[in-house]
């Protein structure tokens, strides 16, 4: 066993996915602003602002700055989202404007696949591209958040499935083959420095550029997140231990998601 | 000036088999009624371009109309996948898709070049992307190249302009002269009808004068080819200070597009068998 694994924990007070997207949440300081994707990222931008980022500036990708919705959107066009925003302007704008010349901060953005250097999948899951075995919902507005937001953090469910060595179609460039590659294929961006997933959390190793374990959650063990990755997983010489949710995390988050499931 | 006619007619005289349609508004304000129409009145062989083909690209896609698809998102917001839209890309069902796909910043800057009537948008983007390679020099019609900027020698991406023959946008409001307003989430709708050649806009509400609404966008009425009036046009999608988005519906596609059988039995009574303009 490694120092790092914790046998025999008492069933835990909350799920792997509220842990992850806490940690998520955690992740957001206030005052920031951020380019939210939708599903995962959306429930933890929104939870930051409903604890520690009151003034976390979310932006979302139909043309509303500052949202401030009340509940969980189901989309990224919820009628609540103009309701409640500082702005709205159209897509063109958002996209030329607003993500393009650098001015966010933070791209909050899932996946369906990532690799070991961040790069996201979100087109096509095996065969060709022109016979794919999945046919996933494609691009949308993540290629661009990914290259021109100051920074990206990834939110993702850890699996086989989802955590590849190479990803079948690149739809978003994260640190591309390696070192220099951002730099040459003249992405403006840092690129992503977190993978917050329900094990833990991954940050690229400074020089090599690979996603390195630097953080359990409580009860999860290197074994386990070595075992449900597709690559041979580093972990960092002291990773750290993630607290688990505050009673008021939890709180602020299953009411946000009691609300959503009440509008379904 | 914009003729204001019944929805049937709209479609019946703006959009003819194997045309290139555009029908926008993301997530707010999508024209589901118009689609309906279009697929009542089986229109075959279109181009379908979107930004967010969500539904009503599943619904027209499922039942046949569409040889093509130009899109840059292909989802059920918050919900998964379209099922028709993928048995048509894995399977060929009913009849075989081809797809031209973008990303949204790359798509909205093609929308634009097309009302501004030039070739092509400039952008940073797609560098390093697989949509560069698919959507790029490998293809029959390459549509993303590369630029080199003339006065920094910087290379930026170029993205071909988008000329639909027809674009159908749902708004709020109109008045009887055809000038359209709308407001809210205004997605690419300006842009879509002012690149296209024909269009039809379905509104909630067709009123006397328009007055004026802060962070609107107006379509003058000589702008504009089809008016029709189609109140509740945009269910399961919403009109804002009109109708309120109907997510339990969105959720409840999932399962209907999932299997052929219970997809086509939802065209048999939600489509073919409601008259125009009823619902």
């Amino acid at each position: 066993m490694t120092s790092v694994e914790q046998a025999g924990l008492s069933e835990a007070a909350y799920t792997a996915d509220e842990m992850m997207t806490v940690s998520a949440a955690r992740a957001l300081r206030d005052g920031m602003t951020c380019f939210v994707g939708i599903g995962l990222p959306s429930a933890a931008a929104n939870l930051a602002r409903a604890t520690h980022a009151p003034s976390l500036v979310l932006i979302y990708e139909s043309g509303t700055i500052g949202a401030k919705p009340g509940r969980l959107p189901l989309s990224i066009g919820d009628g609540m989202l103009a309701e409640t925003a500082d702005a709205v302007v159209s897509v063109p704008e958002i996209f030329n404007y607003w993500l393009q010349p650098g001015r966010i901060d933070v791209g909050f953005l899932g996946a369906a696949q990532i690799d070991k250097f961040g790069n996201i999948n979100t087109t096509v899951i095996g065969g060709d591209y022109g016979h794919p075995k999945v046919r996933l919902p494609g691009a949308g507005g993540a290629p661009e958040i990914a290259a021109s937001c100051r920074e990206v953090i990834v939110v993702v469910r850890q699996n086989h499935r989802s955590f590849v060595e190479r990803v079948d179609f690149v739809t978003s460039v994260g640190y591309g083959s390696g070192p220099g590659d951002r730099e040459r294929l003249g992405l403006t961006g840092a690129g992503p420095k977190k993978i917050i997933t329900d094990l833990g959390v991954l940050e690229p190793d400074p020089k090599a550029l690979e996603f390195t374990l630097t953080g359990f959650y409580p009860g999860v063990s290197a074994s386990a997140a070595k075992e449900r990755t597709g690559w041979d997983l580093a972990i960092a010489p002291q990773p750290e231990i993630i607290a688990a949710p505050t009673p008021a995390e939890l709180d602020a988050l299953r009411r946000f998601q009691g609300h959503a499931r009440s509008h379904q | 000036m914009a003729e204001i006619v019944s929805l049937a007619e709209a479609v019946e005289r703006a959009i003819h088999d194997g045309d290139a349609v555009a029908m926008e508004g993301f997530t707010h304000l999508i024209p589901f009624a118009a689609g309906h129409e279009v697929i009542r009145q089986r229109r075959r062989d279109l181009t379908l371009i979107r930004m967010t083909p969500d539904l009503v690209y599943d619904q027209l896609i499922g039942a046949g109309c569409a040889r093509k698809l130009i899109f840059s998102w292909g989802g059920n917001p918050g919900v998964g996948s379209l099922h028709r839209f993928r048995d048509a890309v894995e399977n060929s069902w009913p009849v075989p898709l081809e797809i031209e796909e973008h990303s949204h910043a790359g798509m909205a800057n093609r929308y634009l070049a097309g009302a501004s009537g030039i070739p092509f948008a400039v952008l940073r983007g797609y560098n390093g992307t697989g949509l560069e390679m698919v959507s790029g020099g490998h293809g029959t019609d390459p549509t993303i190249k590369p630029i080199t900027c003339p006065f920094t020698g910087e290379t930026l991406t170029a993205v071909s302009a988008l000329r639909p023959d027809v674009a159908v946008i749902h708004a709020q409001r109109a008045d009887r002269t055809g000038n359209v307003q709308l407001w809210g989430i205004t997605g690419v709708q300006k842009e879509v009808v002012l690149a296209s050649a024909r269009s039809v806009v379905t509104v909630e509400e067709i009123v006397d004068e328009l007055d004026p609404r802060p962070g609107a966008v107006v379509l003058p009425g000589w702008t504009v080819t089809f008016v029709a009036w189609a109140p509740g046009g945009a269910h399961p999608s919403y009109a804002l200070g009109y109708t309120v988005r109907d997510n339990d519906y969105y959720v409840a596609w999932d399962a209907i597009a999932r299997d052929r059988e219970t997809f086509t039995r939802w065209l048999d009574d939600q489509v073919y068998a409601v008259p125009a303009g009823q619902k």
